[in-house]
């Protein structure tokens, strides 16, 4: 069976609304309604974050709701209990976004097993090496028909960007700036020329910017030149309001592809 | 058995670089150009020169007497106390400071514990002119006060940091994530032994020195390079990394290393990564780490903010899993008893990271004849108020 997510862009060249949200957050049972919530407001993918007490690559507000979600006592296990029954109701690509060390910890085999039984499409290991990738976990993912993304940053050289390319078979991750999560895109000039070179090198893999999409105009201004766009901590501050979770998610995800303002 | 990195940056299965690509180009040009700049002759002429007139190097091979007689054997200290700024970090901060300077870079970066590194770090940003940023957990900025106004006597600019332990953990944490904000203008002056390759080799290389001075000055004073053991604390493990450097592959040299256990080994409140962590990735590095059976980091506890980090570095995982070192671990209570003991016997006060090394000595079966080289990382002065307070407390105040 095709991948999910080969499969949407296939489908669809853009643009296409990523969002990220961490499993177990706020509640530690919330992760099954946002997802359907997601589904229903018309977002494209879903990456859930797997909480981890030391998110070296995420802003604030991420690390944030990590804690919350370990407090609440979210974990890998939880999470796949969680994710049991998923597929019966929600179609969109799901991917799983975390760190190396709780996926080592799981077995790093055991969890992509676990992942695609459960139907999860991708992975994002920030701090998975490339070159451990390919010795030692892309015969695992391929194994389990689970694709891996990478990220790019405006510092990452040609060559690796067309390494990257190569070893891809689903979407590239395309970090709009140096920084962590949770800043906003500025549209420099020197941002848009980063954005326009990428474009320029006719990559295989469709791209998808992240880090500092917060709102529709950033939204509009990533998908002029990939094929869509992440939005993590803009998307956190959203499920994070007190009442409201399901309505809340709707008219984030309203406003952000359509445009209005329909909050009351 | 080799205990070398290899050219991966691994020690046995430990080490590597797991970083996110954010921090990729900049340690792959670290990674690139590391040796080549070290072993430039001039390089190394203008880093001999600051170790010998601005650090104060060598630093003495004192034979402490009094501690000799204590425990029946010759006891030798190599005193790093005595290097400028009080504390053996300098070694690696001026090494770091030239590299730095040669790789273009305008802007510093450095995480602190006990605030030595960042003292250190501090100090040669002011000679070199450069912007320094030193984070430093909350809790660390508390009880070590007078390193902290050190710092910014120095120029250097402190941040606290409150997220986590509030301990040197998260303000590694928070460095790397300067880091990866500011990737062009910007070296991160690891302080010890720890992160991604090529940093535990680039900083045991700088250490080194300890250890390379202590070969020469025992076979002049004993006739012999090789000490029966060589004992030094472990937190990263910077200052053991570079007292047994060049003992390494010299099996008649038994390694000690002292890690804090905090209240005690088993008691929730620990440092002793040796017996509690297990293989697993921390801050960029395949290491021993103390974490739960999900994988998320423990807060680790010690008495002395130096050695309160929940992980070792790779070649210290390396040196423990292979046997080729020895470690113990040693409480609060040990290490303040071993302050005490080391002022009043030798006229000496210790940091308490040292502290817990002289403590080992209790636990070592020394023979008269053995020769134990015992690395003084550094002075207690800073650590005065910790001090103050457990004495008051012993004396029931």
């Amino acid at each position: 069976m095709e991948n999910k997510i080969a499969q949407l862009f296939k489908n669809q060249s853009g643009p296409n609304l990523n969002v990220y949200f961490t499993a177990g957050f706020p509640e530690l049972e919330s992760t099954t309604t946002i997802l359907q919530t997601l589904q229903e407001a018309g977002a494209d993918l879903v990456e859930i974050g797997m909480p981890y007490s030391d998110p070296l690559a995420d802003g604030p507000t991420i690390q944030q709701s990590n804690a919350v979600a370990l407090r609440n006592g979210m974990s890998i296990k939880k999470l796949f209990a969680q994710l049991n029954n998923v597929r019966d109701t929600v179609t969109l690509p799901i991917i799983l976004m975390g760190y190396l060390n709780p996926v080592l910890q799981y077995g790093f085999e055991n969890f992509c097993r676990e992942a695609a039984r459960v139907g999860v499409d991708g992975l994002i290991i920030p701090d998975m090496p490339l070159i451990e990738y390919e010795e030692e976990y892309q015969a695992i993912f391929e194994r389990y028909n689970l694709s891996a993304i990478f990220l790019i940053t405006p510092q990452t050289s040609e060559d690796r960007i067309r390494k990257i390319d190569a070893l891809t078979n689903s979407f590239i991750y395309m970090v709009s700036t140096a920084s962590t999560t949770g800043n906003t895109v500025a549209g420099t000039d020197n941002q848009l020329a980063y954005f326009e070179r990428i474009k320029q090198m006719n990559l295989k893999n469709p791209k998808l910017i992240g880090f500092g999409i917060s709102d529709k105009k950033s939204f509009d201004l990533a998908c002029r030149y990939a094929e869509g766009a992440i939005i993590g901590s803009a998307f956190i501050k959203v499920i994070q309001q007190p009442t409201g979770l399901q309505e809340n998610i709707r008219d984030f995800i309203y406003l952000i592809k359509s445009g209005e303002e329909i909050f009351s | 058995m080799d205990f070398s990195v290899d050219e991966r940056g691994y020690y046995g299965k430990f080490g590597g670089a797991y970083i996110p690509e954010m921090l990729y180009p900049n340690v792959e040009e670290l990674r690139q150009k590391y040796l080549d700049i070290i072993y430039e002759p001039s390089f190394q002429e203008e880093l001999d020169e600051l170790l010998r007139d601005y650090v104060g190097r060598p630093t003495p091979l004192y034979y402490a007497k009094r501690l000799s007689e204590k425990f029946n054997t010759k006891i030798y200290l190599k005193r790093e106390d005595l290097a400028h700024t009080g504390a053996h970090k300098i070694n690696n901060t001026v090494g770091q400071i030239l590299l730095a300077k040669r790789l273009g870079k305008t802007r510093i970066i450095a995480e602190t514990g006990a605030g030595q590194h960042g003292v250190a770090t501090a100090t040669v940003c002011a000679l070199a002119g450069l912007e320094c940023i030193v984070y430093m957990g909350q809790i660390d900025t508390e009880r070590q006060k007078p390193n902290v106004a050190r710092m910014k006597l120095l120029g250097a600019k402190v941040i606290p940091v409150t997220s986590g332990s509030q301990t040197l953990k998260d303000a590694t944490n928070e460095a790397i994530r300067d880091w990866i904000s500011n990737p062009e203008d910007t070296h991160y002056i690891i302080g010890s032994v720890v992160g991604p390759h090529p940093y535990p080799d680039m900083v045991a290389r700088f250490q080194a020195v300890i250890s390379a001075e202590v070969r020469q000055q025992l076979l002049y004073k004993e006739g012999t390079e090789f000490p029966t053991y060589v004992v030094a604390c472990v937190g990263g493990g910077s200052n053991a990394a570079g007292a047994f450097y060049h003992y390494l592959n010299e099996p008649a040299v038994n390694l000690v290393a002292v890690e804090a256990a905090g209240h005690g080994v088993n008691s929730g409140l620990s440092a002793a990564t040796s017996v509690l962590g297990s293989l697993g990735i921390i801050h960029g590095s395949k290491t021993l780490l103390m974490q739960t059976e999900d994988g998320q980091i423990v807060e680790p506890h010690s008495i002395s903010a130096g050695l309160d980090y929940p992980g070792i570095g790779p070649m210290h995982a390396h040196l423990y899993d292979s046997g080729r070192a020895k470690f113990y671990a040693i409480t609060d209570e040990e290490a303040m008893q071993g302050v005490v003991l080391c002022s009043r016997m030798e006229g000496i006060i210790p940091a308490i990271e040292s502290a817990h090394a002289i403590a080992a000595l209790h636990y070592m079966q020394l023979k008269p004849d053995d020769i134990v080289v015992l690395n003084l990382s550094g002075r207690g002065d800073k650590d005065l108020q910790t001090i103050i307070n457990y004495l008051d407390e012993q004396d029931g105040k």
